[in-house]
């Protein structure tokens, strides 16, 4: 069986974030392993801009955000391959992929970096009843048929779920001609970034309608000739008297991404229920010794140079890996509670480098004038003041140095919301 | 003119067709839709029953308990999913425990070997499926139960038939038939006639159109809809028996069942609709299907759903399979096939198939070949056979379908064996492309681009299951 220091599963802008800052912290024999044609990954698709502010100060399309960190591994010389899709990892990281020109292929690995990103939530899991009929895309998919093959699915459309990728696609899809007839949300707020509301909605009128989801699917001949909408009450049910239809060709799905976890799960790895991405410590190493996730597999990230900067302190921790094994191995869970969703990373790996830790976080819903801390055994050691917090953005408080010294083992780690 | 007309190109009609080509003839297969398995064959619970719930000496009984023993050895000759997985019908009352009982015995009249059956105690049926309902009393363990892939069992019979001769017409609807100097005139909607000896009736919930054409002896089909939820195969574990329920005043309830495929099947709900095309799924059947199904399995979780269908079943006023020749001589029916229709199919095909070839007194096809080698199955084979697979054509190191693991090679082979894929569902029936958990999210384009490809058209007219239903509806500007 071949060997390699480490594999990376996946070339979008995780994996090539991580590849790159392993290289630079000496890893030399490894590889990228991605299964589309092409570097770059979802951003490919993504041809609008406003990608790169915090990384590059500048505002990019995705596919040049790509590129540059498509160049950064070129310029290292670092080995990939594409049109190469992983089908198995298992707890001692033996990598098994398949290509047209290597076959079935196994390798082992000593360190393996999980960047395979994420998918999208697709019309069966959100129970939408109707008519099975073409033209129910998720918006992702409609975005690769537009942006990257050429091709309108549809004339007039109806969005549900105000996600990024929605919001998106409804700008696109007005710029290629269709009509945009609604953007409808099932909660009382967006998911998406209030910037993509003004500038993908407003700019354009389109109507947003927030409480509101689909109830049926209405087909002719094949497509679908029109959906159904209604209000929602506060337990998010149908009010079925509030039904109203409307005509359309078209039904884009921007209802939720998840983290693509197969092959985490073939090995093993301790999965959270609430990001469904793998839990892991600051060093960003699953509970599979060896095995390090970051990026969209992890947990849905807002803003691509996020997923840079956490990709580039994963493929940095793998390479401290692969040079001197685990640190160790005291656990000291980092837990979010009083409105605070989740905290990536979950455990504080107790070390003694104390190196900054930057602990990210979602709400579960929306708090006006709170202030976002963590407590370390009931006391605070670092806060955020927020005017307003919302599921759809994430929020970032670093541990500098000093505080993560103080974190002691047994300690109990907490991030709460206060004045909530 | 040809010996044999076969009108409908579900289980039944290709059972039937693949069956008659043992024999020497001329014989068409005729389907309104462009593809076979379309209607009731292509969504059902697959289940392959043992033969005990069916009225003793009804034609469903008789034919469950045949075609049920043929399933397993016809599986391997036709080279389609089966396993025998066992099946446990719940009982949720003691006060009802003595119907298993009535089951079981009707099982034993029926023919199904009473060694294949046992009534067990609730715990005994939590002890072998952990996940059933604490509720559950007693349970009728019926080993001899099975399931299969109904679409692909249909697929398998329509290409096997092909192959030894039977010609099939796809797109091709039935708008009259007449019946002239001893000879059927068939007329197609799109105005061309064929002439036929002999037709046989397979054309499932619109049997009773197209016998009504010909026979004075009239009778009527009911759509009995059935709503389903399908769950991620990371559920696979809830189950791997068939759960029915007892049915109750309450009605005949719903079952959990594994697909062969490893996912978990929910449903279905039974109701009597006007048209006999609505296949919408509703918000109300299916809350009602998961409602009743977590009745069996508590632990049901509804985040795990991955898609929805909805299948009509084909109900006979009468109640039960009309088959043979009608009033009308040389016209046959097979008609009314709902549940055990999948189960009854391989017998049913067997003695329409021996009748006409009686009638028409038809030679025995010394060269009819009953093997089929079905499309390789990259997910489920071995590292060996997968790297002698991608060896042999490279294609197969190209996965497609990342959710369950599909292959560019098994597509081409879907659009290019013996009736094969026209469109997405077609390569989905064959090839489990675009089933699992992203329900074809991220192969959409990828197979349109393979379609239109192979099939030499533009990616434009490339369709999700036919006329009308284009992915696309033309270039951006």
């Amino acid at each position: 069986m071949k060997t390699c220091d480490l594999v990376i599963i996946g070339g979008g802008p995780a994996g090539l974030a991580a590849a790159k800052a392993a290289y630079d912290c000496g890893v030399r024999d490894m590889i990228i392993l991605e299964r589309e044609a092409q570097l770059g990954g979802i951003l490919n698709q993504c041809i609008h801009n406003g990608f790169g502010l915090h990384t590059f100060k500048e505002e990019l399309t995705g596919p040049e955000y790509a590129q540059r960190y498509i160049d950064m591994v070129l310029e290292r010389n670092i080995p990939y391959k594409l049109d190469s899709t992983v089908i198995n990892i298992d707890k001692n990281r033996v990598v098994t992929y398949v290509n047209e020109e290597d076959g079935l292929q196994k390798v082992q690995a000593k360190a393996v970096i999980l960047s395979c990103g994420c998918r999208e939530r697709p019309r069966g899991a959100i129970n939408i009843a109707g008519a099975r009929v073409a033209g129910v895309y998720s918006a992702g998919t409609a975005q690769k048929l537009v942006n990257i093959d050429g091709f309108m699915p549809g004339k007039e459309v109806v969005i549900l779920g105000s996600g990024d990728i929605g919001l998106i696609m409804a700008r696109r899809m007005t710029f290629e001609g269709a009509s945009v007839k609604a953007v409808v949300e099932l909660m009382p707020y967006s998911s998406g970034l209030n910037r993509n509301i003004v500038q993908c909605l407003n700019d354009f009128n389109i109507p947003l309608k927030f409480s509101h989801t689909v109830v049926d699917i209405k087909g002719k001949d094949g497509r679908v000739s029109s959906v159904v909408i209604a209000q929602v009450d506060d337990k998010l049910k149908p009010i079925m008297e509030t039904a109203e239809e409307i005509q359309c060709d078209t039904l884009l799905l921007s209802v939720g991404l998840l983290p693509e976890n197969e092959l985490a799960g073939y090995a093993d790895v301790n999965l959270s229920p609430i990001t469904g991405g793998a839990v892991v410590n600051d060093k960003m190493m699953t509970s599979v010794e060896g095995i390090f996730e970051c990026g969209n597999v992890l947990h849905v990230h807002d803003l691509v140079d996020f997923v840079s900067e956490e990709s580039e302190h994963a493929g940095k921790c793998a390479a401290e890996y692969i040079a001197k094994g685990c640190g160790s191995s005291e656990k000291i869970p980092v837990k979010g509670v009083n409105g605070v969703r989740y905290v990536v990373p979950q455990i504080i790996n107790k070390d003694d480098d104390f190196e900054p830790i930057s602990l990210k976080m979602r709400v579960g819903n929306v708090f006006k004038n709170v202030e976002v801390a963590v407590m370390l055994d009931g006391e605070k050691i670092a806060s955020k003041k927020k005017q307003i917090v919302t599921p759809g953005e994430m929020e970032t408080i670093v541990l500098k140095s000093d505080l993560v010294q103080k974190v002691k083992n047994g300690a109990n780690v907490e991030v709460t919301l206060i004045g909530r | 003119m040809y010996d044999v007309l076969i009108v409908g190109g579900g289980v039944i009609g290709c059972s039937v067709a693949r069956e008659l080509s043992r024999y020497v003839g001329k014989f068409v297969l005729i389907e309104k839709e462009n593809d076979v398995s379309m209607g009731t064959s292509k969504a059902n619970s697959g289940i392959v029953h043992a033969g005990f719930d069916a009225k003793t000496g009804s034609n469903k009984a008789i034919y469950n308990v045949l075609g049920a023993r043929m399933m397993e050895e016809l599986s391997k000759e036709l080279d389609f999913p089966y396993r025998k997985n066992g099946a446990f019908v719940l009982c949720f009352d003691k006060k009802d425990e003595g119907k298993l009982k009535e089951l079981y015995d009707q099982g034993v009249a029926n023919g199904v070997k009473a060694e294949d059956m046992e009534i067990v105690s609730g715990d005994r049926a939590r002890e072998l499926e952990p996940n059933v309902s604490p509720e559950v009393t007693a349970a009728l363990y019926v080993k001899a139960s099975a399931i299969a892939s109904p679409y692909e069992m249909t697929v398998a019979y329509a290409e096997n038939a092909c192959v030894n001769g039977v010609e099939f017409k796809l797109d091709a609807e039935v708008v009259s038939i007449v019946k002239k100097d001893g000879v059927f005139d068939v007329k197609l909607a799109d105005g061309s006639v064929l002439q036929a000896k002999v037709v046989v009736n397979c054309a499932g919930v619109y049997a009773d159109v197209i016998n009504n054409m010909v026979c004075d002896k009239k009778f009527k089909i009911i759509s009995r809809k059935g709503e389903y939820c399908l769950l991620d195969k990371k559920c696979g574990g809830l189950t791997d028996a068939t759960l029915f329920q007892l049915p109750t005043a309450m009605g005949k309830g719903v079952l959990v069942a594994p697909s062969t495929h490893g996912n978990i099947l929910v449903g279905p709900t039974a109701d009597d609709i006007p048209s006999k095309d609505d296949v919408d799924t509703t918000y109300e059947g299916l809350n009602n299907a998961f409602d009743k199904a977590s009745l069996s399995v508590p632990s049901l979780n509804r985040r795990n759903i991955i898609t929805q269908f909805a299948g009509l079943r084909a109900h006979a006023d009468v109640n039960d399979f009309i088959i043979g020749e009608s009033d009308v001589e040389n016209f046959f029916n097979v008609a009314g096939i709902e549940s055990p229709g999948l189960s009854s199919a391989p017998a049913i095909a067997v003695d329409v198939a021996e009748d006409i070839a009686k009638k028409l007194s038809l030679q025995v096809n010394k060269s009819f070949n009953g093997k089929r080698k079905g499309i390789p199955h990259f997910a489920t084979m071995s590292d060996e056979d997968r790297q002698k697979l991608i060896a042999q054509n490279k294609l197969y190191g190209r996965i497609v379908c990342r959710c369950e693991n599909v292959t560019e090679g098994e597509i081409v082979d879907a659009i290019n064996r013996p009736l094969g894929a026209r469109d997405m569902d077609g390569i989905k029936r064959r090839t489990r492309a675009g089933m699992g958990r992203c329900q074809a999210g991220f192969c959409t384009p990828r197979v349109m681009e393979i379609l239109s490809r192979e099939l030499d058209k533009d990616p434009t007219e490339i369709t999700k299951f036919g006329k009308g239903s284009n992915l696309v509806i033309g270039r951006t500007k």
